[in-house]
């Protein structure tokens, strides 16, 4: 008797404990798959801007080219990096190294490389044609290494530098952009569903006045200096004749080289580059916006275009939407808990 | 490489032979209807420079404008293919090119092209709207190659009728289908070099692209790439057509940039990479150094030393040239990579080329000019007619009565004149003629123009660089001392089957003049802010100050006493006496 309740006990036991093992190892997999899903998006873009043209604002294309530079090698393509340059530095006859852009003197860093597509250049880099490209009102001929096909799962990383003022940004000395037509480009955006999430990032004097007028949920925005703070450029250099890079970008630059895909640097990071003891200017930030708390995303999120790929040997159920890890559901759909399926 | 269909006769009687099981069936392997050939000419000039002159050849039989689409393309580009099919497309010729062919100093070169870009196209005569499709082409073309082409509209967009003739074969000669454009103002640096080579079957990863690396390419004088489409003929009875691919990329290297000074080139001091493959997609890959100037090797000398020679027509005269085969392991030698090394001593002057044109704009001011033409025949004693090509833009308004030809002091009428004028802000002047050129001679072209004034909108951002006026574009069939070989379709080295020739004693040859740089009446554009602040000031400072004289009045104040007085009015107030 004793033997058989014994056994049948032990059985009892270890298949109760199998059983939790079980659920535990399922709940697992559905933290893991939550964990997949938590930021939402699953696609990256990028429009980095110079909008400054002739040779001595040649930092400004530099800028633009370290930042394209960094957003490739952390695995953003070709064909979802809109790339828009005001005006020739590699190739112009003052380069006494053609085809060559640096970033460092001492021409330690070429920036231009030998890999590059240009989007927009010369005399196609305008305000309308940049706003075109945000909201995608394009004529129908135009190919599609122009366009932002961006749908609403893409993460857009913006950035743009050259000479600005209070409340604008100048193109090409001959117009402007106001703060009020960018914010109202990202509402567009924001409408017809074209970004997940935005980064906007600018390098221009009197960054900050560019992101204050900003509505648009989703959207974080970093700026090289406050309003009635100028932007300073970083070096010269002797042989070449002109500055190279500008203070905010060459620091970020040193920030972006340090990232590689898998790394787990996130926003507050980002907002930590170039104190006012390196860069003379106050950089400034904007995450009010911003749904998310700052500290969960990733650079990566941003700058780079990371496919997550897990391997698992389990299945999962994925009809019902899957409850992500903090709590939050990026499209407003109703949050239903799942249950333990297998 | 090219397959063969292999017949093995089977074994007859030996059944015992089951050893080596070769079970090579009697294949039947059609033919590939695809076929790469590349090459690289060097040739050294007599100022000290050097030409590099690469070509990348695909053949590809199939027909584009069948109605089932073209879905498998493996050595032959889909976006180009899928360009040709979507545009009915019967010839397309792009260039980019930075610099100016100086033919005075290199001669002529093997594929000419003007400076900035340039664009023709000859579509099928299917298409209803020409327009709109040539609209829509240069947008698809400046997404593939990186290039502002969509600039390219009805005002810079001309039909020549004479001058741009098909160079494959085709019976549709009305020129409505034929549309060409330049943009004299277009920059070219790697981002268009980085899609060029994307087309390349091999990319730059094998055989000759290995060698076009951005750095040492766009530190030159002269870089000129192009891509050229044509439907050509496979054999002499043209019996079967193919489609025929042809990019392009010349480049003149100029003596003392390197800063030596010696006339010593070699691949790696030109191209910063050594050869140590051939193209494995490739039929034929080979490189032709040319040593006619000094075919005994007293003045030459090329390393390492090939016994492959070759004669060719090229432009006229008989060339010779030492061949490297890629394709051949032996080639690359022990070391497994070829640096080609060519060090020649300066020689006499090379012979004057036969065509040659210059061209300027003369006159001061801002209101007029006059724009010369002129152009040079070298022979001694033949003449022969050239087609001039001129494709002004609206804003130089040409006055045509005012059109004058002249070659050697005498008036020299043109025996053909095409003429259309301009419309403004809607099509440029056009100007064709024939002209037969005197032997020995200079023919001057001069006509006289007035600058427009532009509405301050149509004014790029920088619009006191000036500009642009494409180059002219002279065609003819210059006389060749050499008798040439017309069958065009025999087994030729890729540099000299470009043009078709159809006659022995002459050959076709197109020189570029100059691109015209142009200064317009500008306005001052920071004058609305400067307006702006000397109005206010004045306003402020003028008007101010005469409306406080008619309208201040003064009023007599005293000023308020001490504190010791102040007091002493309150005691005095008190006591009922009037105060201080």
């Amino acid at each position: 008797f004793l033997g058989e309740q014994c056994c049948t006990m032990k059985i009892l036991t270890l298949l109760s404990l199998l059983a939790t093992h079980l659920s535990a190892s399922s709940v697992n997999i559905e933290e893991n798959a939550g964990q997949f899903f938590s930021s939402g998006h699953t696609n990256n873009w990028a429009v980095l801007v110079c909008t400054s043209r002739f040779w001595f604002n040649y930092r400004h294309v530099a800028n633009t080219l370290s930042v394209y530079r960094s957003v490739k090698r952390l695995g953003i393509p070709d064909s979802h990096i809109v790339l828009m340059l005001a005006d020739d530095m590699a190739c112009n006859h003052r380069n006494p190294k053609p085809a060559t852009v640096f970033s460092h003197k001492n021409m330690e860093l070429n920036v231009y490389g030998d890999d590059v597509e240009v989007d927009y250049r010369g005399y196609e880099v305008t305000v309308e044609n940049f706003l075109r490209v945000l909201t995608g009102r394009l004529p129908p001929s135009t190919p599609r290494s122009k366009r932002l096909l961006s749908d609403d799962r893409s993460n857009i990383l913006i950035y743009l530098t050259g000479h600005g003022g209070n409340g604008f940004l100048k193109f090409q000395d001959s117009e402007e952009i106001s703060n009020v037509e960018l914010a109202d480009a990202f509402e567009q955006m924001w409408q017809k569903r074209r970004y997940n999430e935005l980064l906007f990032i600018i390098d221009t004097c009197q960054g900050a006045s560019m992101y204050e007028r900003f509505y648009s949920p989703n959207l974080m925005a970093l700026a090289s200096s406050q309003v009635g703070e100028d932007s300073l450029s970083h070096q010269p250099d002797l042989a070449i004749g002109v500055h190279l890079m500008d203070r905010y970008t060459f620091y970020l630059l040193e920030f972006l080289e340090d990232i590689h895909p898998s790394s787990k640097a996130n926003m507050n990071d980002l907002f930590k580059v170039c104190p006012k003891s390196q860069c003379v200017s106050t950089p400034g930030h904007r995450t009010d916006l911003f749904l998310r708390d700052p500290g969960s995303a990733l650079i990566t999120d941003f700058f780079g275009s990371v496919r997550k790929v897990e391997i698992t040997m389990e299945t999962i159920n994925l009809t019902e939407p899957i409850q992500q890890v903090d709590g939050s559901v990026s499209d407003g759909s109703s949050v239903v808990p799942p249950g333990v399926h297998r | 490489m090219r397959w063969e269909e292999t017949v093995v006769e089977e074994a007859t009687a030996d059944k015992e032979d089951t050893s080596a099981p070769e079970t090579v069936v009697q294949s039947s392997v059609p033919q590939p209807k695809d076929d790469f050939q590349e090459e690289l000419v060097i040739r050294p000039l007599h100022s000290g420079d050097i030409y590099a002159s690469f070509q990348f050849r695909t053949l590809w039989e199939t027909d584009f404008m069948r109605g089932n689409k073209v879905s498998h393309y493996r050595l032959f580009p889909k976006s180009l293919g899928q360009v040709i099919s979507k545009f009915s497309v019967r010839e397309l010729h792009i260039s980019f090119t930075q610099g100016y062919w100086r033919t005075m100093q290199w001669g002529q070169p093997f594929l000419p092209s003007p400076p900035g870009a340039e664009l023709w196209v000859w579509f099928q005569d299917s298409v209803t709207d020409v327009d709109g499709t040539w609209k829509e082409l240069t947008n698809v073309l400046s997404g593939i190659f990186c290039a502002s082409l969509n600039f390219i509209d009805s005002t810079n967009t001309v039909q020549p009728s004479a001058s741009f003739k098909p160079l494959g074969i085709g019976n549709v000669t009305d020129h409505r289908f034929l549309r060409y454009a330049t943009l004299p103002r277009e920059i070219v640096c790697t981002e268009n070099l980085t899609p060029w080579k994307k087309l390349l079957p091999c990319g730059s990863k094998a055989g000759l692209a290995v060698l076009l690396k951005s750095e040492k390419l766009f530190h030159s004088s002269f870089h000129s790439q192009a891509v050229h489409i044509r439907p050509v003929c496979q054999d002499w009875q043209c019996k079967t057509t193919s489609w025929e691919l042809r990019q392009t990329l010349n480049v003149v290297f100029d003596l003392h940039t390197p800063g030596q000074g010696k006339l010593e080139w070699s691949l790696f001091k030109m191209f910063s990479r050594t050869l140590t493959e051939a193209c494995p997609l490739a039929s034929s890959s080979k490189i032709y150094i040319d040593i006619t100037d000094d075919p005994q090797g007293e003045q030459f000398e090329v390393s390492p030393a090939t016994h492959l020679l070759s004669q060719a027509m090229v432009l006229g005269d008989r060339r010779t040239f030492s061949v490297y085969d890629l394709t051949q392991q032996i080639t690359f030698g022990t070391v497994r990579s070829l640096n080609l090394l060519i060090r020649w001593k300066s020689s006499e002057d090379m012979l004057r080329p036969l065509l040659h044109a210059e061209r300027y704009v003369a006159g001061y001011g801002l209101q007029t000019g006059e724009i010369h033409t002129l152009m040079y025949n070298n022979h001694p004693y033949r003449s022969f007619p050239v087609l001039l090509l001129d494709s002004v833009p609206w804003y130089l308004r040409l006055y045509i009565h005012t059109l004058t030809v002249t070659s050697k002091g005498k008036d020299n009428k043109p025996s053909y004149i095409h003429y259309q004028p301009s419309k403004d802000r809607v099509r440029p002047h056009l100007l064709e003629m024939l002209v037969q050129l005197p032997p020995n001679s200079v023919t001057e072209v001069t006509v006289q123009f007035e600058r427009a004034l532009l509405k301050w909108t149509e004014y790029t951002p920088d619009p006191n660089h000036g500009f642009y006026v494409g180059s002219s574009v002279i065609s003819s069939l210059v006389p060749s001392i050499v008798a040439m070989d017309t069958n065009s379709t025999r087994e030729q080295p890729l540099f000299s089957s470009f043009f078709p020739c159809k006659e022995e004693s002459s050959y076709f040859m197109r020189v570029y003049t100059e691109p015209l740089l142009v200064n317009l009446p500008t306005p001052d554009f920071s004058m609305p802010y400067n307006v702006i602040c000397l109005t206010c000031t004045v306003v402020a400072v003028g008007y101010g100050s005469l409306y406080n004289l008619l309208t201040r009045s003064f009023q007599i104040e005293e000023p308020s006493p001490g504190l010791a007085k102040r007091i002493a009015n309150i005691i005095r107030k008190m006591r009922g006496v009037p105060p201080l």
